[in-house]
C-alpha cells in the first residue's frame, strides 16, 4: 500500500489527521493503561523479594523508557528541521518537550517512592535515577531557549541545535555517570530482569504501550495548537470550521 | 524507623497507588487541561485576529 | 591584501582577542578572584577537619572551576556582536569555525588557564598532596578547554537574548557533567592508589572530540542566532 507520506508533511493536512487520529490514540491509551494497571494489581503475583512495592514499575519503567526515548525522537525531528527546513519537523519537536520533561519527572519521583522502601532513602544518586535527573535537566534547557527567543524560526533552529548536541551528549552522560557510580559503590538491589514473572511482564508492556499512545495524543494534540499559532495567516486556517464559528 | 515507614510496610499497596499511581495520573491530567486550554487560547486568538483583519 | 593561510587566520584572531582581553584586566581578574572566593567557602560552609577537605577538595576545585567559566562565557561573542565585528568576521572568506576556534582559544586562555595556574595555591589549602594535586592540574589542563568548547556553543545560542547569562548556564551545566566525573575520579583514583590514566585518557579523547565539532557547531549556532 502506497501512502504518500509527504502528503502529510504539510502543516494543513497534517492539522486534519490529527484531528482524527488523536481520540483514537487516547482512547486505546486509556484502555491499554486500565487492563495493564488491572494485570499488574490482581494477576501478577507479590514479588517475594521487594514485596507489593515493585508494582511501582509499571508506571516507572515506562515513563523511564518513554523519557530517555522521546528525547532522541525529538532530537530526530530537530535535525530534520535544521536539515532540510521543515517547518512541521521543527513544530513537532517543541511540542514533544514538555511530555518527555513530564515523563522523565514521573520517572524520578516514583523511582525515589520506589527507593524509599527498597534503600530507605528517598533518593539515592544511582546510575540510572542520576542520568534521569539529567536527561530532565537537558530538557529544561531546551524549553528554556526555546521560549526565551522571541522569533519563532530562530527559537526552532537554535533549540534544534541544542537537542542534537544534547543527543549526542547523553551516551556519554550515561557512560560517564554509570562510572562514576560503580566508583562509589552504589547500591545493589535491582530490579531483576530474568526472574520476572511473565504476568509482570506482560502488565510492564502494556502500560508501557499505553504510555506511548497517551504520549502520541498528547504531542499531537499540542502540536496542532502549534500549527494554528505559527500559520494563523494563511487561507487554510481561515476555512477551518474551527476558526470560522 | 519513623510513623511514615511502619505505615508504608503496613499498607504497601496504598502507598504504591496514593505515592506514585494517583501522582502520575493526576500529572497526566494536568497535561490534558492545559493542552486543551491551549488550544481554546490558540483558536480565541485567532478569531480576534481575523476580526480584527476584516475590520481594515 | 594577501591570502591568509587558516592557521595565521587562527593565530591573528588569537592575538586580537588576548590583546582586547588584557586592556580590560579587570574582567580576568573578576573570574579569579571568583574562582577563589567560592573555593575559600568550602570550608567555612563545611567545617575546617582537613580529613574532609581533602577528600571533597578536587570536587570543590572542579565544580568552582565549572561555575566560574560560566561566568565569564557571556563575553565570549557579546563584545564583538554588539560593535558589528562579528558580522564581518561572518563575510570574510576563511571558514567562521575557524575565527570561532580562535575566540574560543583566546578565551580558555584568559579565563581557563588562570584557573588551572591558581589551582596548586587552592589545593594546598585543602591539604592536597603534591601527587594528586598534580593529578588534579592535570586533569583541569585536559578539562577545562572542553568546558570553553562547550560552552561556546552555548554563548553562540543564546547571543544577544535576554537574561542570556542565567540560560546559558542551564543550558551548558548538564553537558559539562562528564568532565566533572572524569576530572574528579582521576584524582579519587590516585588518592586510593590506582592509576589515573584512564580517566585522563578518557579526558583527553573528549577534548579531541570538542575540538573537531565544537567549533563547527557554534559555527552553526553563530549562523542560527544572526540571521
Amino acid at each position: 500500500m502506497a501512502i504518500n507520506w509527504f502528503k502529510y508533511s504539510a502543516p494543513s493536512t497534517f492539522y486534519a489527521l490529527a484531528g482524527k487520529l488523536i481520540p483514537w490514540f487516547a482512547v486505546s491509551a486509556a484502555m491499554l493503561f486500565a487492563v495493564g494497571l488491572y494485570i499488574g494489581f490482581f494477576v501478577a503475583p507479590v514479588d517475594y523479594q521487594q514485596g507489593e512495592f515493585y508494582r511501582i514499575i509499571f508506571i516507572h519503567v515506562p515513563a523511564s523508557i518513554l523519557s530517555m526515548f522521546l528525547y532522541l525522537v525529538m532530537a530526530a525531528y530537530a535535525a530534520l528541521g535544521l536539515i532540510f527546513n521543515t517547518r512541521l519537523s521543527a513544530m513537532m519537536a517543541t511540542a514533544i518537550a514538555p511530555t518527555g520533561a513530564l515523563f522523565a519527572f514521573i520517572s524520578l519521583w516514583t523511582g525515589a517512592l520506589w527507593g524509599k522502601p527498597m534503600w530507605g532513602a528517598w533518593w539515592v544518586w544511582d546510575a540510572r535515577l542520576t542520568s534521569e535527573l539529567i536527561l530532565l535537566f537537558l530538557y529544561l534547557g531546551y524549553m528554556a531557549l526555546h521560549s526565551s527567543i522571541d522569533d519563532p524560526r530562530r527559537a526552532d533552529r537554535a533549540s534544534a541545535l541544542l537537542a542534537i548536541v544534547g543527543s549526542v551528549n547523553v551516551p556519554i552522560i550515561y557512560f560517564s555517570v554509570k562510572w562514576w557510580n560503580t566508583l562509589h559503590q552504589g547500591s545493589t538491589i535491582k530490579f531483576s530482569g530474568t526472574s520476572m514473572h511473565v504476568a509482570m511482564q506482560q502488565a510492564m508492556f502494556i502500560t508501557l504501550a499505553a504510555c506511548w499512545l497517551y504520549a502520541i495524543a498528547v504531542v499531537l494534540a499540542r502540536v496542532r495548537s502549534i500549527i494554528l499559532e505559527r500559520e494563523h495567516q494563511t487561507k487554510w486556517v481561515a476555512e477551518l470550521s474551527e476558526v470560522r464559528t | 524507623m519513623t510513623g511514615l515507614d511502619i505505615w508504608m510496610r503496613e499498607n504497601p499497596l496504598t502507598y504504591v497507588w496514593l505515592g506514585s499511581y494517583v501522582v502520575a495520573l493526576l500529572i497526566f491530567a494536568v497535561e490534558i487541561v492545559l493542552v486543551r486550554h491551549k488550544r481554546k487560547l490558540t483558536l480565541e486568538q485567532i478569531r480576534l485576529l481575523r476580526e480584527a483583519g476584516e475590520e481594515d | 591584501m594577501k591570502e591568509l593561510t587558516l592557521f595565521s587566520m587562527l593565530k591573528l584572531v588569537i592575538r586580537r582577542d588576548m590583546i582586547l582581553a588584557m586592556r580590560r584586566r579587570a574582567d580576568v581578574l573578576t573570574t579569579l578572584i571568583f574562582f577563589v572566593m567560592v573555593v575559600s567557602l568550602f570550608p567555612l560552609g563545611v567545617g575546617p577537619e582537613m580529613e574532609m577537605l581533602r577528600k571533597i577538595a578536587p570536587g570543590v576545585l572542579w565544580v568552582a572551576a565549572l561555575l566560574a567559566s560560566m561566568l565569564s562565557l557571556g563575553r565570549l561573542f557579546s563584545a564583538d556582536h554588539q560593535d558589528g565585528t562579528l558580522e564581518q568576521m561572518m563575510l570574510t572568506p576563511q571558514p567562521l569555525a575557524v575565527i570561532v576556534l580562535g575566540k574560543i582559544v583566546a578565551h580558555w586562555m584568559v579565563s581557563g588557564l588562570p584557573l588551572v595556574l591558581i589551582a596548586p595555591v587552592l589545593g594546598i589549602q585543602f591539604d592536597m598532596q603534591a601527587e594528586t594535586l598534580g593529578i588534579l592540574i592535570l586533569g583541569l589542563l585536559l578539562g577545562t578547554p572542553v568546558l570553553s568548547m562547550i560552552g561556546g556553543i552555548g554563548a553562540a545560542l543564546t547571543l544577544g537574548l535576554r537574561g542570556g547569562g542565567v540560560l546559558l548556564s542551564l543550558l551548558v551545566l548538564p553537558l559539562c557533567i562528564p568532565i566533572l566525573i572524569f576530572g574528579t575520579a582521576a584524582v579519587d583514583a590516585v588518592a586510593t592508589g590506582l592509576s589515573p590514566v584512564s580517566h585522563l585518557s578518557l579526558l583527553g579523547a573528549l577534548l579531541v572530540l570538542a575540538l573537531t565539532f565544537a567549533p563547527w557547531v557554534a559555527a552553526q549556532a553563530l549562523r542560527i542566532s544572526m540571521e
